[in-house]
């Protein structure tokens, strides 16, 4: 019987809900197109691409890259803990995430702020547009995100979740974790090559 | 899941989120900075799909669509980058 059950283990499902998985491909397709369409806008304009992204704060982005990736090392130390029975550890670690997340909505919103009061906006240039649209579309995401890992928080502090019942986190981990995995590709895409 | 694996899998993806920093500090650019790049954002992105989403363990068929996309990212940038350079 262990034998036969071996096969069927190794080309198991991802961890959490098929329907988040099916949910991650649509957004990792969308981001997809959006990062051709800034590399093929860009193969026309070259120098004007080069010369915008001298204009911004490369700092920024990589210190949300920090923030980004770390928040997800927290996640991750949370489904752990949980998948442990240590749900107090577990609802710290997605506390620790929550703040790193919550860091990064500060620095991109100080960015935008640094730009807007600049006087850029989306009609600035073929660049701005895409800068704006990209970041904001990610924006919004890290704000999805943030909801549904206040949600995982709240549930886990009320022992919700256990080794027994991971769907619920190992989803909402999921799907932070693509968050996170499309700005890996968007920092040095927008900010550094060049 | 392993904490000291976790623990490393975030060491490394910090060391190249600075190799990506420096590659800006410095100003490198055209086909090997961004194949430089491309490379160390491949490296990053795997590991989040393999020890931070947990595919590791998952079938074959998650990992390549998963792994799957930022290769057909990666190579679509780097074509549109050599397309602008020619």
């Amino acid at each position: 019987m262990a034998e036969l059950t071996l096969p069927s283990q190794r080309s198991s499902a991802p961890p959490g809900d098929l329907a988040i998985w099916v949910f991650i491909l649509a957004e990792l397709l969308a981001f997809g197109v959006f990062f051709a369409a800034y590399a093929f806008g860009r193969a026309h304009n070259v120098a004007l691409f080069n010369e915008m992204q001298a204009t911004l704060d490369r700092q920024a982005g990589a210190i949300n890259t920090v923030l980004l990736i770390t928040a997800s090392a927290c996640v991750a130390r949370a489904v752990e803990a949980v998948g442990r029975a240590r749900q107090v550890s577990g609802a710290r670690w997605l506390l620790a995430g929550i703040f790193c997340g919550g860091g990064f909505l500060v620095v991109k919103g100080a960015e935008y702020a640094d730009k807007f009061s600049a006087g850029i906006n989306l009609s600035t240039n073929t660049f701005y547009m895409f800068y704006l649209s990209l970041t904001f579309f990610h924006f919004m995401h890290v704000i999805l995100g943030l909801v549904i890992l206040i949600a995982l928080w709240f549930k886990t502090r009320q022992g919700a979740y256990g080794p027994a019942d991971m769907n619920g986190i190992e989803s909402g981990a999921a799907y932070w974790h693509m968050v996170d995995l499309v700005w890996i590709v968007l920092f040095p895409l927008v900010y550094v090559m060049r | 899941m392993d904490i000291r694996r976790l623990n490393t899998v975030w060491v490394i993806l910090m060391l190249a989120t600075g190799a990506t920093w420096e590659v800006g500090e410095q100003g490198f650019a055209g086909q090997l900075a961004m194949a430089l790049l491309l490379v160390l954002s491949f490296v990053k992105g795997r590991l989040v799909v393999l020890d931070f989403m947990g595919l590791r363990r998952a079938g074959l068929m998650w990992r390549s669509l998963l792994i799957g996309w930022l290769l057909l990212v990666s190579a679509l940038i780097a074509i549109a980058y050599r397309i602008a350079q020619t």
